[in-house]
């Protein structure tokens, strides 16, 4: 089973964003690997532990930093990695399901993964769109997968514990929200270990397509209305919290 | 072309989202500048289309489609739009449109703008406002071209405004659904034999800032001496850390308790559609700049730990 992980190298949204011009000022933000693309590497290994296969994870190189993210999927479980060398942190989701589709082709995959969104996916996600640029069908939201004979058995989410149960004939485009299981932890020791060892592949970016979008304005949100904020140290924030509470018959 | 607004309006169970409503009315709104029909489209029988304040409903029927099937509904929507070519196709930023907002784009070669939370036209061009990077940002873009596809995330636009009552015309699939490789096999409920968060007025709800399993308990004790109950944002739940029947949000459950005590968590806008209409919302997270602190009544730049051991010892 060729199992393939896309994934996206995005600005962490766990520091402040600064801009520059009408977009994120990519040079002074950290990138980080998408979040819901943990939850598909680890979704991707069940599969493999399950039926056995190959795990190959490909993204684009968007900064030039890929290499500690795909090494991190190595030590958990990947069998391969690649990275497309396409070298612009202002790559799009539409650019980078083009490219990530064009290098997937060559996998000749069984099932592909990707995390079901992106903070960044202004334009959409790349997991449809791969699906549709290799027409393949797509089914996101998914929090398990079970694969057997050339046939995907996903539970989709809806909301509320609501959802749907689809059975899908291979091959397919998965967008995980979460593995069925938590995501294992890689030891660093086990990283720097298969850092050292591991060989990436580099792919060059092929084909070439337009989001068709034009940005006017990046800007943080315009507050209408703030939070009264509470000052002090932690223990004078309980404490006013609590006669908060209080005053309003909470406590 | 025309200057149409296809709306691909949601149901399950017969009864249609909010968000099916709001993005109506908000067709409404951008048809009255242009000049065109807001028309709503329907995909699969089960539920009474005649209820959208609409200029035009589609109702597509067929076995295929009785069920959410993203291959089916997509290649009928596709369909669609290719025949009628509207200016602007909006799809709700939800489990079904997350599914095809996207590939129709990639599909027709038309621009798509996620995360979308308002719309409007300046010089007869469309400009879209777009929810990125977990709220911190907003985008401001401008879709090139003659169709422009936008998913909107539920609770941008006002429900009423999408509410009608216009006659649906019921159409046959205007593709074959034939040799689908995406089956439905059953629906999914909800485990039970949980606490009912949405029933509870009091909740201290704990986000991936709780660091890990062991430091729930000092959440179940806060909330124990409050009288509350522990929810959580999702990544608690997809941790493990808590049962799937405490989260709160878009995947979640929406609540509405007296008071929503938050420690750590973001305030993503997934995490905020389930809880924003809470009557007390009290945020305590160590980034300042947390998009929660947008949303709650009262917040605190404070570690949670801290905080809520100072609680304990008050009450
Ligand atoms: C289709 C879809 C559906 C989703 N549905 C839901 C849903 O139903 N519910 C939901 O919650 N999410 C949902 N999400 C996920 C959502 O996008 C966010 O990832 C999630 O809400 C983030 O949870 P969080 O705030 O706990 O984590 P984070 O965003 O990681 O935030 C953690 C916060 O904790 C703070 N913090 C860290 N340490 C401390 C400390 N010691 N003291 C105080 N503060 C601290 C940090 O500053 C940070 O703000 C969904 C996503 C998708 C794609």
């Amino acid at each position: 089973m060729n199992i393939v992980v896309a994934i996206k190298h995005i600005p962490s949204i766990a520091d402040d964003l600064p801009v520059k011009g009408n977009n994120v000022d990519f040079d002074s933000v950290d990138f980080v690997l998408n979040e819901f693309d943990e939850q598909s590497i680890e979704q991707a290994v069940l599969v493999k532990e399950a039926v056995g296969g190959t795990v190959t994870v490909v993204g684009v190189d968007v900064i030039g930093e890929l290499d500690n993210v795909l090494h991190l999927a190595l030590a958990k479980g990947a069998d391969k990695a690649v990275k497309i060398t396409g070298d612009d942190p202002a790559a799009d989701s539409h650019q980078q399901a083009k490219w990530l589709a064009e290098a997937i082709k060559g996998l000749s995959p069984n099932i592909v993964f990707a995390g079901v969104q992106a903070s960044n996916d202004l334009d959409g996600q790349i997991g449809p769109m791969i699906a549709a640029y290799l027409d393949m069908p797509y089914i996101g939201g998914v929090s398990s997968v079970e694969v057997s004979d050339h046939t995907a058995t996903v539970n989709k989410e809806f909301a509320g514990g609501f959802g749907a149960k689809y059975s899908v004939s291979l091959p397919m485009v998965v967008g995980v929200q979460a593995a069925s299981k938590p995501p294992r932890y890689a030891p660093i020791s086990k990283v720097r270990q298969v850092a050292q060892m591991a060989t990436i592949e580099k792919v060059a970016p092929s084909g070439g397509v337009s989001s068709g979008l034009s940005f006017k304005k990046m800007a943080p949100p315009v507050v209408t209305g703030h939070a009264e904020m509470i000052g002090g140290s932690s223990k004078e924030v309980a404490a006013k919290i609590v006669e908060l509470l209080k005053s309003k018959g909470l406590a | 072309m025309s200057n149409d607004v296809f709306v691909i309006t949601e149901h399950m169970d017969g009864k249609f989202s909010d968000v099916s409503f709001e993005m109506v009315g908000k067709a409404k709104e951008l048809t009255s500048a242009w000049g065109g029909q807001a028309v709503a489209v329907v995909v699969g029988g089960g539920a009474a289309s005649n209820i959208f304040a609409s200029d035009a409903t589609i109702h597509v029927d067929d076995a295929a489609l009785s069920q959410f099937n993203p291959e089916a509904y997509g290649k009928v929507i596709e369909a669609l739009v290719k025949e009628k070519s509207p200016r602007l196709v909006m799809f709700g930023w939800t489990a079904m449109g997350m599914d095809i907002a996207a590939w129709l784009s990639a599909r027709t070669g038309k621009p798509c703008v996620a995360y979308a939370r308002d719309l409007c036209i300046e010089n007869n061009a469309l400009i879209v406002n777009s929810q990125v990077y977990g709220g911190k940002m907003i985008a401001e873009v401008a879709p090139e071209g003659d169709m422009v596809i936008v998913a909107c995330l539920a609770g941008s636009f006002a429900v009423e405004a999408g509410q009608g009552s216009t006659a649906a015309t019921q159409i046959a699939s205007p593709v074959a659904l034939v040799g689908l490789k995406t089956k439905f096999v059953e629906a999914i409920k909800p485990a039970g034999g949980d606490v009912d968060i949405t029933a509870q007025a009091k909740l201290v709800s704990i986000g991936r800032g709780i660091g890990s399993k062991d430091n729930v308990e000092l959440a179940e004790e806060l909330a124990q001496k409050l009288g509350a109950t522990v929810s959580s944002s999702r990544p608690v739940v997809d941790a493990g850390w808590l049962p799937r029947t405490r989260q709160v949000g878009k995947s979640g459950l929406k609540v509405k308790p007296k008071l929503y005590l938050m420690l750590g968590i973001s305030g993503a806008p997934e995490h905020l559609e389930g809880m924003k209409s809470a009557e007390l919302i009290i945020a305590v997270n160590t980034d300042k700049k947390a998009p929660i602190f947008n949303v709650a009544h009262y917040g605190a730049t404070a570690d949670l730990f801290e905080v809520a051991e100072a609680m304990l010892e008050l009450l």
